[in-house]
């Protein structure tokens, strides 16, 4: 009679979460529907992580109550001098087996679909980017724009545009952080690594070395700083000058203006 | 007792009080670390030491000794050691002398770790070594390779001698299904040893060939990969982690049906799910170290997958450790707290966890505070709180006496507040940017506020782990006699005389039918 009814709460249970299970595909597709405008990583990485940490929030203070709850109840106390737990019949042994593993793989993969989604949007480089090419060196970022003009330390970017690094290492490893835009990559020697963000708006942010490099990683900190397009223009009309005054002797090479640039004007 | 009879022992429980000494040396050292720089921190630019450098071989020396030197030895040498064979109600292990040599090498080991401090140009590669910095540093990267490789040899020739000893020496009418769970966690740690320690061996054995013979294995501009390396390192470092963790739950286990006098909840569940699902999954989760290193995109969704599943085996620990806390019979001891504690630390570092399994979130903080806070929770200090219980619990078997209960719970409730002030700020912080591996944090000045709270707590739980150490030494001196089986435990161990004389037991044991170890009874 109680293994019976045993059973069919397992069966009960077990079909509720086989549904759970079925609707990922599902729910993952969900995530994906803002697809017209360019993505923002940094918002939708917000999103996320604001989402799982509360799962996790919730989760831990259930089974951390439920826990402390068994604790206080099973105390020693008079009359109380020994554990009482019996043997579990096999059919609740197997449900004390199978249920949880549907119950962690649904979230497994409810987690995993959401994190592949936004794994898309993080590597997906949208088509109206600037690619901007990054050397990481012991202890200096070097960027190379698309039209030659280089810096260091300091990325001016305009707004509105999506911006992409292609990043080796001239030494040793490296990691371009920018907390702002959470965001990173390692750079190594040997191979082009990418990262890319979205700057939306006019503003500064530190770019930090996040993989152990060598004695002043943690003094390898630079700056993004994001220019409204006219501002950003007119700033790189004025590096351009300044390369063309410095490759004076030989003739300019076409060098392409930059994309967003070439759109404003 | 003389010094000589010490260091020449083939007892399994004199090797396994050597490998005790020397670990909480080796904690002890790796702890010191972790207060100069927890000092270091304490303001932005210089604080006791104007030398980066400085800084980044306290960091190196306290994560290679920490893992390498304490926690390793102390869960599969000490525990493993003394506990193994008393469970199964063997004499010894089936290696004496090879048990030995597995001291002695782990005591080289520490030594060659300890000597960092004196010679001229000490490692700075940090406890993962990766080139190409370990093979351009001036530092002495030979002197890690050289620690990494002796220290992993000496637990192999361990990892041999339990496996054989459980195979072969249990007492009649010891079954399978009747082993201490801690014996199924510690011989599934060796086995992820015997299996992976080798591939360690070769990536360190590799950067040193790099640095010093002119070999070019992780040199791209000469045909090497430098992505090789970390693919090598962390295929045994992941795993390793499991080879902490599977004891040190173990060490939890023991405890908790101890001192709740309760079975452990559904056995087979704890073992074949459990236990049998972290060796399943131990090697295919890797890469999620390696979620910003450039790996191919395909490699990092699929790691994504495996390393969410190992929740499954996990989570099934969790369910046999509260199943067994239900309905028990709990006495809130020593051992019992810091059990208890490990409970609510894993608990928190596991959840911590779940963001970094997905590397879309992990992008943003990977190698910051984050994961430092998150791998102490789930690792560093639940292994650590573990063993200490775990010395507790045993600490009148191994004596014959009594440590001090109050000092014992103070110690404890005083490290638990200090780790809890250090390891959830430092979560905070690594969300809002700080990066790890850092000697000065100039560009976050907003930070040094929480990084003072970090270094109070530090300080904090220094109080706490030396009271615990000290209540030991004073109760192994005149602690009071505490008989042969002070928490009433039908497990092997207790039932022979405390402390065990050499051979473990007068006569050779053997078990009724009915007996289990967690089989407790009224009276
Ligand atoms: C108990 C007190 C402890 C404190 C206060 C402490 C503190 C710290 C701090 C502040 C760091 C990071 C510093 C940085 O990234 O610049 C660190 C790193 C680390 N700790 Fe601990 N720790 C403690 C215990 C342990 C234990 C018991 C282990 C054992 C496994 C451990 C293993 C590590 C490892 C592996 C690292 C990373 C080293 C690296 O980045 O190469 N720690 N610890
Ligand atoms: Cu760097
Ligand atoms: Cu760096």
């Amino acid at each position: 009679m109680k293994g019976k009814r045993m059973h069919d709460t397992i069966k009960r249970a077990a079909a509720g979460l086989a549904a759970l299970f079925l609707t990922v595909p599902a729910w993952a597709a969900g995530g994906a529907k803002a697809a017209a405008a360019t993505p923002d990583p940094a918002r939708d990485w917000d999103l996320l992580w604001n989402e799982v940490i509360f799962d996790i929030t919730i989760i831990g203070i259930l089974f951390a109550i439920v826990t402390a709850w068994f604790i206080w109840q099973a105390r020693r106390r008079p009359g109380n001098e020994v554990g009482a737990s019996v043997p579990l019949s096999p059919a609740s042994a197997v449900g004390w087996v199978v249920i949880p593993i549907f119950v962690f793989l649904s979230i497994d993969l409810y987690t995993a679909a959401n994190g592949w989604v936004l794994w898309n949007t993080f590597r997906d480089v949208p088509a109206n980017r600037m690619e901007i090419k990054l050397e990481a060196g012991m202890y200096s970022w070097d960027y190379t724009y698309p039209n030659g003009v280089r810096t260091q330390n300091e990325l001016v970017v305009p707004a509105g545009t999506p911006i992409v690094l292609r990043m080796t290492s001239r030494d040793t490893l490296h990691s371009h952080y920018i907390p702002d835009f959470r965001v990173k990559e390692d750079s190594m020697p040997g191979r082009i690594t990418y990262l890319w963000f979205n700057p939306t708006k006019p503003g500064e942010h530190i770019v930090t070395c996040a993989e152990y490099c060598g004695v002043m990683h943690g003094y390898m900190a630079g700056r993004i700083i994001v220019k409204a397009p006219e501002e950003y223009a007119a700033w790189m009309k004025g590096e351009e000058t300044r390369l063309a005054a410095l490759t004076a002797p030989e003739p300019a090479p076409a060098a392409k203006p930059a994309k967003p640039a070439a759109k404003k004007t | 007792m003389n010094l000589k009879e010490w260091i020449f022992t083939t007892d399994h429980k004199r090797v396994g009080v050597l490998y005790l000494i020397g670990s909480i040396a080796a904690f002890a050292v790796a702890g010191i670390m972790a207060l100069l720089m927890r000092a270091e921190l304490s303001t932005i630019g210089p604080t006791i030491t104007a030398n980066p450098t400085q800084y980044n071989v306290w960091l190196y020396t306290h994560g290679a000794v920490m893992i390498l030197g304490f926690q390793i030895p102390a869960l599969t040498g000490f525990f493993a050691n003394y506990c193994i064979p008393l469970m199964i109600g063997a004499k010894d292990v089936a290696f004496p002398r090879v048990n030995a040599l597995s001291v002695w090498l782990f005591y080289v080991g520490v030594i060659l770790a300890l000597l960092t401090f004196f010679i001229p140009d000490p490692p700075d590669v940090m406890w993962t070594g990766y080139p190409p910095y370990s093979t351009i540093t001036t530092g002495n990267t030979a002197m890690y390779s050289f620690t990494v490789l002796i220290l992993g040899f000496a637990s192999i020739i361990g990892g041999v001698n339990f496996l054989t000893t459980v195979a072969y020496m249990r007492a009649p009418g010891i079954t399978l299904n009747k082993l201490n769970i801690f014996v199924w966690c510690t011989l599934a740690a060796f086995v992820l040893q015997l299996i992976f320690v080798p591939v360690l061996g070769t990536a360190v054995s590799l950067i040193s060939m790099d640095k010093y013979l002119g070999t070019n294995f992780f040199d791209p501009t000469k045909g090497g990969d430098v992505l090789t390396y970390q693919n090598l390192f962390w295929f045994y470092s992941h795993p390793a982690v499991y080879v902490i963790f599977l004891p040190f739950i173990g060490v939890v286990y023991e405890i908790i049906a101890a001192h709740a006098k309760n079975m452990v909840f559904n056995y087979k569940m704890v073992v074949y799910g459990g236990v049998g699902g972290i060796v399943l999954l131990a090697g295919e989760v890797w890469v999620h170290h390696l979620y910003v290193s450039g790996m191919a995109d395909w490699l990092r969704i699929g790691q994504m997958v495996t390393t969410l599943m190992i929740s499954i085996p996990v989570g099934l620990m969790m369910i046999g450790l509260i199943g067994t806390l239900y309905k028990g019979s709990i006495a809130f001891t020593t051992p019992m707290l810091y059990a208890l504690g490990v409970v609510f630390l894993f608990l928190i570092g596991g959840l911590t966890g779940i963001p970094l399994a997905v590397p879309s979130l992990t992008i943003g903080v990977s190698d910051t505070y984050y994961v430092v806070g998150h791998f102490h929770y789930v690792m560093a200090v639940a292994g650590t709180f573990a063993i200490f219980g775990g010395v507790y619990h045993w600490f009148p078997k191994m004596t014959g006496k009594m440590y001090n209960e109050f000092w014992g719970k103070l110690g404890f409730w005083i490290t638990f507040v200090g780790v809890n002030i250090v390891f959830w700020i430092m979560m905070d912080v690594g969300v809002k940017g700080m990066p790890r591996r850092y000697y000065d944090y100039a560009h976050f000045p907003q930070f040094e506020g929480a990084h003072q709270w970090m270094t109070v707590g530090a300080a904090i739980l220094a109080v706490g782990f030396t009271i615990a150490i000290l209540n030991w030494i004073l109760g192994a001196i005149n602690g009071k006699p505490a008989g042969d089986n002070p928490w009433g435990s039908p497990s092997l161990e207790w039932t022979t005389v405390s402390p065990p004389p050499h051979g473990n037991w007068p006569s050779p044991p053997s078990v009724s039918e009915d007996w289990h170890p967690y089989g407790f009874k009224k009276g």
